[in-house]
């Protein structure tokens, strides 16, 4: 348990022990809701994600799997189509390519292709991003490779308090959900610090929902869109330039579907974007927000998109490459004012 | 020993799985030609029938009850009639319209009948670990529904089909994994592609009772299916039979099958159908008339099946936007 402060109203959890409790929470009250992946038992979960499941709920409800993706994330599927609600963690989301066909072919489309007669009401988790060295298999994002596939929504918290309020609705959801915890928002206490990684949560269950963005910094100058741990990076330097220029920064929380309303709001506001991503830049999430504004109205913009996006290289492995092509702050805070100026 | 109404009744039922069959090949092929194009005509899409192979779906589902799970890979029409999923609006799916069990936008690989546990997969041997996780659900509500994952012999080669093998024996659930061999993997017979002679052999990887059936016999089908589904509803874990059946057509509708040279007519001549009919008539089970009743009924109910699939209206385009999420 990694409470920072008890004190009432104010108690503060790392992003790890805010999913945990979720998950505990939606278990005490419904019995079809059980954990399964590599070291979710008495481990906690490699990022922690299950933390203290393990002692509450015991291994007949939280189970560790063999290395056996396609196995384990099939038979989350069987149990979901029979109306269980598992909760399923892939241990990286880079090891997706050993199961890739259960996700893509099975979790997103048996609702569609039964014309509705079959839901598949399961929590996908999986950690995601880099910034620790961990190499091109280890490092990756690649929320748009999921979002990409109809069928699948896709959440990626940039803080405990979404991150609780989304796995509850996630498990209550009757959709296959993935849930993308980035490492770097999970508040390790073996990796470098986010401050913004530990935050305020409530104790009783809560619902963020799914699909919805939050302005998470309010501004008049520039949008700057983001998810996940870039979010943090971009709450750091809208603090820091506050007083000089007003940034408006959108913490989108779900990509899929994506909220799009709350984007354009935000630029009709401000009418300039920098669109903000630790996932490679071509053909993903920045490309798609930067199309949703120019198919409903391009004249919303009064300068050029920026995106501050990974390039499209694999993540190299020695950290001055790798914080070569990261979206870090000085790139954030130099796009921003370059907009601006 | 299966007792005498029980062998009519599986004469009955892979009867009216031919019948079934036939009727589908019928229509598939009659507005494809003569420039055949298989995304024109009544039934677009691939097609892949399975006659030759009902007495593994007869002698397996005799077996089963509507609360016990059945996973179907892209061949799954003997497999769907023979769990009981309704004729009507299956057809009305393999036909794409609005009736039938995915409203026209699953087609023939993509069946689904919540009421009879019944799923199919196009994927070779992903159904399986879906099965598990049905077994799963079942032994975790303390049930004793069984769930049935069917595959052919190719898909023994797949990871899926070992990943489901060993989590299913390492939990001990009640799982069935059925290897429909049918000596063929579309064109690449199993003697090169798969390192064993018998599939039933790799239980042993997994310490799970492993069986392989000859002779395409719905009665031995019956008895071994059996055996496992009873050690699976008494709490004894997963088994894994391998069928050793016949592909009497095609892979799919229009496949040429040139390279089965001699093997096609001894496929063929192996039908099993006629081989039983003349058992059942020998043993003084059925006579010629109501042989000639069977047949009929089984006619009538599959050309009902599709006149009725006919009639049925065809999506609205705006449709298919429909059910992407709950």
């Amino acid at each position: 348990m990694t409470v920072i402060d008890a004190s009432p109203g104010t108690r503060r959890l790392t992003t790890a022990k805010a999913i945990s409790e979720g998950i505990a929470q939606e278990m005490r009250t419904n019995s079809e809701v059980f954990v399964m992946g590599e070291d979710v038992g008495p481990y906690g979960g490699i990022f922690g994600s299950t933390t203290g499941l393990f002692d509450e709920f015991g291994a007949t409800r939280i189970l560790d799997t063999p290395i056996s993706e396609t196995g384990f994330i099939g038979a989350g599927i069987g149990a979901a189509v029979e109306g269980m609600r598992p909760v399923v963690e892939l241990m990286f989301v880079d090891f997706f390519g050993v199961c890739m066909d259960q996700i893509y072919n099975h979790m997103a489309k048996i609702h569609y292709e039964s014309g509705g007669n079959v839901k598949v009401p399961m929590v996908l988790m999986m950690a995601t991003g880099g910034g620790y060295s961990d190499g091109a298999q280890h490092s990756q994002c690649l929320w748009a490779t999921f979002a990409h596939m109809p069928g699948l929504k896709v959440v990626a918290p940039s803080n405990p308090h979404d991150a609780k309020g989304l796995m509850i609705s996630a498990i209550r959801d009757d959709n296959p959900v993935i849930f993308m915890f980035h490492k770097g928002v999970m508040g390790l206490p073996w990796m470098a610090k986010n401050p913004r990684s530990i935050g305020p949560v409530p104790e009783e269950e809560y619902t963020v929902p799914i699909g919805k963005a939050a302005i998470a910094h309010e501004g008049t100058d520039v949008t700057v869109v983001s998810v996940s741990l870039s979010v943090q990076h971009c709450l750091d330097v809208a603090e820091k330039l506050a007083g000089d220029i007003s940034v408006e920064v959108v913490d989108l929380r779900t990509i899929a579907p994506l909220d799009r309303d709350t984007v354009l709001a935000s630029v009709a506001k401000t009418g300039r974007l920098v669109i903000v991503d630790e996932d490679y830049k071509s053909f993903g999430m920045s490309g798609e927000i930067a199309a949703t504004i120019a198919e409903v109205d391009p004249m919303l913009l009064r300068a050029p998109i920026k995106r501050v996006a990974y390039p499209d290289i694999p993540i190299p492995y020695a950290r001055v490459l790798e914080y070569e092509a990261l979206p870090t702050r000085d790139k954030i805070e130099a796009a921003i004012r370059d907009l601006v100026s | 020993m299966v007792d005498n109404n029980q062998r009519v009744e599986f004469y009955r039922q892979m009867v009216r799985i031919r019948a079934y069959e036939e009727a589908i090949r019928r229509d598939y092929h009659a507005d494809k030609t003569p420039a055949w194009d298989i995304g024109a005509g009544l039934i677009p899409g691939e097609m892949h029938l399975a006659a030759g192979q009902e007495p593994v779906a007869v002698g397996l589902c005799a077996n089963l009850r509507d609360d016990d799970a059945l996973t179907a890979p892209h061949r799954p029409h003997h497999l769907a009639l023979a769990k009981g999923v309704d004729m009507k609006a299956m057809t009305a799916e393999i036909f794409g319209r609005t009736t039938g069990l995915g409203k026209g936008k699953g087609g023939h690989m993509h069946l689904f009948d919540p009421d009879k546990h019944f799923s199919c997969s196009g994927i070779i041997a992903e159904g399986m670990p879906v099965a598990v996780g049905q077994a799963l659900a079942f032994s975790r509500r303390g049930t004793d529904s069984v769930a049935v994952a069917v595959a052919g012999e190719g898909a023994a080669n797949q990871g899926a089909f070992h990943e489901a093998l060993n989590l299913a024996a390492m939990w001990k659930l009640p799982v069935i994994f059925i290897i429909e061999d049918n000596d063929w993997a579309i064109s690449v017979p199993r003697d090169t592609s798969t390192s064993v002679a018998n599939n039933a052999d790799r239980a042993a990887a997994y310490g799970v009772p492993g069986e392989r059936i000859e002779g395409n016999d719905v009665e031995a089908i019956y008895q071994a299916v059996k055996r496992a589904v009873d050690r699976a509803r008494s709490g004894g874990g997963p088994t894994l039979l391998e069928i050793h059946t016949v592909r009497m057509w095609g892979h799919f509708e229009g496949d040429a099958q040139a390279y089965r040279g001699d093997e096609l007519a001894e496929a063929e001549a192996a039908d099993p159908i006629p081989a039983y009919e003349a058992k059942l008539i020998a043993d003084d089970l059925l006579s010629e008339s109501e042989i000639a009743q069977i047949l009929a009924d089984a006619t009538e109910e599959v050309e009902a099946a599709i006149a009725f699939a006919k009639a049925s209206p065809e999506p609205d385009p705006s449709d298919a936007y429909q059910h992407v999420f709950a």
